[in-house]
Parts: structure tokens; C-alpha cells; sequence
């Protein structure tokens, strides 16, 4: 079944925003469409739109009414999507995020091994094979919403989320995996951390990855985790 | 840029706010900025400043700073009451103010949140092109915190103006207890039925959990019509959105969110998050539906009215 819609949806979502849907669900080949859609439309630098945000399905625009309205803006879209091209294909970006699982880094990893009857060994293998696609960026700063964790691997969110989770956790809740750059209170199993900053706010780019990038983790070891946190200064 | 403040006690929640931080949203970094537009544009330009300058957002209960440079001051949005050197001054007009002078604000009397001006406007280091302290994420503003005691604080050079300036009466808002919040359908609201009625129709308090994350909101339950799913694909919220929660109470999302999970029944039109910003926990919120035609009349007339602000003072 199609899941891409034939026609995009047009919401208001307000007197400064409107909300363009390109399809159903959470789906590779809508995200597709979407972030596609986000590439061609930031080259057409649309007149009044301060900010454009692709996500799952959806692209939010975020405009100044003083300089443009949902109708111009339909009609941008509308020609810019009559004229995208089919099949573009579109490098992807692969981002190695290194992630020492267990130690004193993933508390819940046993949890997730009692779970689903899993050595240790299994779990790290089932975790970092696949590459996870970024469907969308946000909640926190750097957020990555990732697809694509093995069902072998799904489990329940901690019956009592912890306060604070340290900044860099790799944890599991459900169907999703995902990483935590700065440190928040959360519920996610947590398995392991990567050493790496996933939020430099201070850099030029403070962050290394992007919607549509994937993700591959690889398992490190203790000594070669604090090697790389002491370059990255944290 | 000087040494231009001082932090004698930092007050309730006090942080450093400009117009937020735009073109990050995609990224996970909220819009953060003054939560009343309306009150930090006019701190600014009763001081002589461009209307987007970083002030500080006084919340509650007000700060008391020692001035270390000879400017103009202003504070505008809630009614706190503000002493320079122990003897009281007026809001709303511009205050000359001299180094070793002491400017106490007090607690709110109406209103919630107060906006603090400096001549020159505040000196922080720019967070992704913003001057907006963002708590959640610990960037932007003062070291990405509310202000502590012993903070100094720095201004960019400015002028002193010529002469004072106020803000003509007919021009300073009321914060009453009970708020008519207009907003706009959307853009979920093919999943609501009764549930619309209910939002336009009865009162819902401001709980105690309101700050600039969000207003949570207590009232008749506003159910999701039969037949849908109890939440949506995650998606981006616009600060205003009204989201419904599986406890069916609303929750006005504000500055500091990026994403909401559940559907969005209406979204509160820009020109009335002012006054969303100077609700406080117990005051009641009316919403009333309008059209985005009128509300895109709304925005321009405000924007029409800082315009004309604006040309008073400089008169």
C-alpha cells in the first residue's frame, strides 16, 4: 500500500505556522519524500519562511505573516513538488558513533538480557550491526529519532524513569533506539556510551549528524572510551 | 561593552532573553526567546534600543542589582513594583540610573512575568546567533542559567537618552485573572469533536506545572473522537499549540519545546502568547476561535502599534 500521499495535507498550525503532510506513518519511503522535499524547497530560500522543520512525515514551516501567507506557500510547495525529480539519489551519510556498552556505562543492560534470554555478547552484536536511519532531529538538543532496532532487542521503558541520564547514554525503550546528548531525566534502558559530544554547542557545527544520515555503532572498549573522551574534552 | 550590573539577589527566575533562536528547531534547539513580545519591545525602546535587544525576564518574584554604570533603565510586563534606592518609580517609563545605585524589584501584584531594559541592551556571547538563555539545554544567556547572586552582567555602549521617555497609559496592558485567549483550529482538530466545543466554550485554570515549556491546564476533559489513535506521529509543535495528553487537560506548548507526541487541537495566535506569558497558576483562560484571516489582521495591528510606540518615543 502507498504510503506516501498523492497530494500533500495542508494544516494550520497557527497565524505562523503551517504544517505540510507528505504521508502515513513512520515509513523510509515517506521520509524520504519529506526530507527531499526540505532539500529542494531550501535551495528555492522561500520568501518569509524563518524556519523549516522536516520530520517523520511532515514538514513545519515556520513564517513571518508580514511577508507571506499558507497560499503562497502551498503554491511554492506545490510547484516544487511537480518538479522533483524521481529516484533522486541522494549519498548517504553513514556517522560511526563508538559506544562502550555494559561497564559502569549501561545499568540496564542486564535488564534487556533477562528480557529476551540474550548474552551480553549478543546483545552488543544484535546493537551495532544494523544502521539505524535518522528519521527526525528533536525533543533535546541533537535528539535522534532512530528506525530500524532489531525486535530481538525491543523492551519496555524502566517502570520508574531516572532523574537524570548522563550525557552520551545509548539506551533502548521499546521499538526505539537512541542516544542522549546532553543529560536529561529519561525512562530508556540504558546500555552503554559513547565518548563522543553530540552536542558542541560552541563549535561551528555543534552537532554531527542530521536527518537522513544513518547511524552504525561500534562497540569500544573502557581504555579506548576514555581515550576518546579526553580528546573531546569531556 | 561595561560592567553594567551587578546581581544583589537574583529573584525568582530570572533569565536573559532577546527573540529567540531561529533555524535550529530541526536540530532539537527550541525557539526560547521573551515569552511577552509585546512588553520586552517596549522595556527596549523606553531605554532607546532596537525592540529585540537581550532584557532580562523577571518571573514572579523580582530581582534586586546594583548598577555599576551610569544608563537608562525600563521594566515593563507584570506589575511588580520597583524601587531605586529604596524609593519607589514608575514601570513603563525610562529611570536614569547612576553606578552604586540599588534597583530592587519586588514581588507581582499582576501579571507574571516582568521584562527588565538596559541602555545598549545586555552583552552575552551569541549561542547560535541568539541571546536567549535556553535552561533545558544549559546554552545561550548568562552562562545558560537563570542569574545567581554575584553575576555581573555587561552592556553594549550606548547613548543615554536626551530626554525620558513613558509609555502613553492607553498603551499599558491589564493582566486580568480571567484571560481571553484567542486561537485558530488545528492542526489536528479532525480529531476532536465534542472535545472543541468544550476548549471554546468552558474556562480551564492554569495548574501549577506553567513555565516556558509549557501551561498545563485543568478543566472539562477534552476527548479524542472515536475512532482515532490517542497519539500522532511525532511532529514538530509552534509555541501556542494545544496539546492533548491521554488525561484529556490540555497543555499549552511554549518557547522551550521542539516536539509534541499527541494531537494538537488549536494553536494560540502569536499576538495572545503575551498574555498566555502573564497568566499565573490559578488565573483562568477563556479561549475564544477566530479565523486565521482575522488573526493575520491581529498580527499586523501589532505590529502596527509597536510601530506607533515607537514613533511617540522618538517624538
Amino acid at each position: 500500500m502507498p504510503r506516501v500521499f498523492k497530494k500533500p495535507v495542508y494544516r494550520l498550525a497557527g497565524d505562523r505556522g503551517l504544517l505540510v503532510d507528505f504521508g502515513e506513518g513512520i515509513d523510509p519511503g515517506v521520509n524520504e519524500k519529506v526530507r527531499a522535499m526540505a532539500r529542494a524547497l531550501e535551495k528555492q530560500r522561500l520568501n518569509g519562511v524563518m524556519e523549516m522543520i522536516p520530520t517523520y512525515r511532515s514538514i513545519l514551516f515556520f513564517y513571518d505573516p508580514s511577508l507571506t501567507d499558507p497560499e503562497t506557500l502551498c503554491n511554492s510547495i506545490e510547484i516544487v513538488e511537480n518538479t522533483l525529480e524521481k529516484n533522486e539519489n541522494q549519498p548517504v551519510t553513514i556517522v560511526e558513533i563508538p559506544v562502550c556498552y555494559a561497564n559502569e556505562f549501561g545499568p540496564d543492560i542486564e535488564n534487556v538480557q533477562k528480557a529476551h534470554g540474550l548474552t551480553l555478547e549478543e546483545i552488543i552484536h544484535l546493537h551495532s550491526k544494523p544502521e539505524y536511519l535518522i528519521y527526525m532531529v528533536g525533543f533535546t538538543p541533537g535528539f535522534a529519532f532512530l528506525g530500524g532496532l532489531d525486535e530481538r532487542l525491543h523492551t519496555p521503558r524502566l517502570a520508574t524513569p531516572r532523574m537524570l541520564v548522563p550525557e552520551g547514554s545509548v539506551g533502548i525503550a521499546n521499538n526505539q533506539t537512541g542516544m542522549y546528548p546532553i543529560a536529561s531525566p529519561g525512562g530508556w534502558q540504558i546500555i552503554g556510551r559513547t565518548p563522543l559530544k553530540l552536542f558542541a554547542p560552541h563549535r561551528t557545527n555543534p552537532f554531527i549528524y542530521k536527518a537522513g544520515d544513518k547511524i552504525k555503532f561500534k562497540p569500544i572498549s573502557k581504555p579506548e572510551y576514555d581515550l576518546i573522551a579526553q580528546q573531546e574534552n569531556r | 561593552m561595561m560592567n553594567a550590573i551587578k546581581i544583589l539577589a537574583p529573584g525568582g527566575f530570572t533569565t536573559v532573553q532577546d527573540k529567540g533562536r531561529f533555524g535550529y528547531q530541526q536540530m532539537g534547539i527550541p525557539v526560547c526567546g521573551v515569552m511577552d513580545t509585546f512588553a520586552s519591545a517596549c522595556a527596549n525602546i523606553l531605554v532607546g534600543n532596537d525592540e529585540n535587544r537581550a532584557v532580562l525576564e523577571i518571573t514572579v518574584m523580582g530581582p534586586s542589582l546594583e548598577i555599576l554604570t551610569q544608563m537608562d533603565i525600563a521594566l515593563t510586563g507584570a506589575r511588580m513594583g520597583i524601587t531605586l534606592n529604596d524609593k519607589p518609580v514608575e514601570q513603563w517609563r525610562s529611570i536614569r540610573v547612576n553606578p552604586g545605585d540599588v534597583v530592587t524589584i519586588s514581588q507581582v501584584q499582576e501579571g507574571c512575568r516582568a521584562y527588565l531594559a538596559f541602555s545598549g541592551g545586555l552583552t552575552v556571547p551569541r549561542i547560535m546567533d541568539s541571546c536567549s538563555t535556553y535552561v533545558g539545554g544549559r546554552i545561550g544567556g548568562f552562562m545558560g542559567r537563570p542569574l545567581k547572586k554575584e553575576d555581573i552582567l555587561e552592556t553594549h555602549d550606548a547613548e543615554i537618552l536626551s530626554r525620558p521617555r513613558a509609555l502613553p497609559d492607553r498603551y499599558i496592558p491589564q493582566y486580568p485573572s480571567n484571560a481571553v485567549i484567542r486561537a485558530i483550529p488545528g492542526p489536528q482538530e479532525d480529531y476532536f469533536d465534542s472535545g472543541l466545543t468544550a476548549l471554546f466554550e468552558r474556562a480551564y485554570m492554569v495548574t501549577a506545572k506553567a513555565d516556558r515549556m509549557g501551561y498545563r491546564l485543568q478543566g472539562t476533559a477534552i476527548p479524542i473522537k472515536r475512532g482515532m489513535p490517542a497519539s500522532i506521529v511525532s511532529e514538530p509543535s509552534m509555541p501556542g499549540s494545544i496539546q492533548i495528553p491521554p488525561d484529556e487537560q490540555p497543555i499549552i506548548l511554549l518557547v522551550e519545546q521542539t516536539v509534541g507526541g499527541y494531537a494538537k487541537i488549536a494553536t494560540v495566535i502569536s499576538t495572545d502568547l503575551s498574555k498566555v506569558a502573564q497568566t499565573t497558576p490559578g488565573d483562568t483562560i477563556q479561549f475564544e476561535k477566530i479565523d486565521l484571516k482575522m488573526a493575520h489582521h491581529l498580527y499586523h495591528e501589532e505590529k502596527n502599534k509597536i510601530l506607533k510606540i515607537k514613533a511617540l518615543c522618538l517624538k
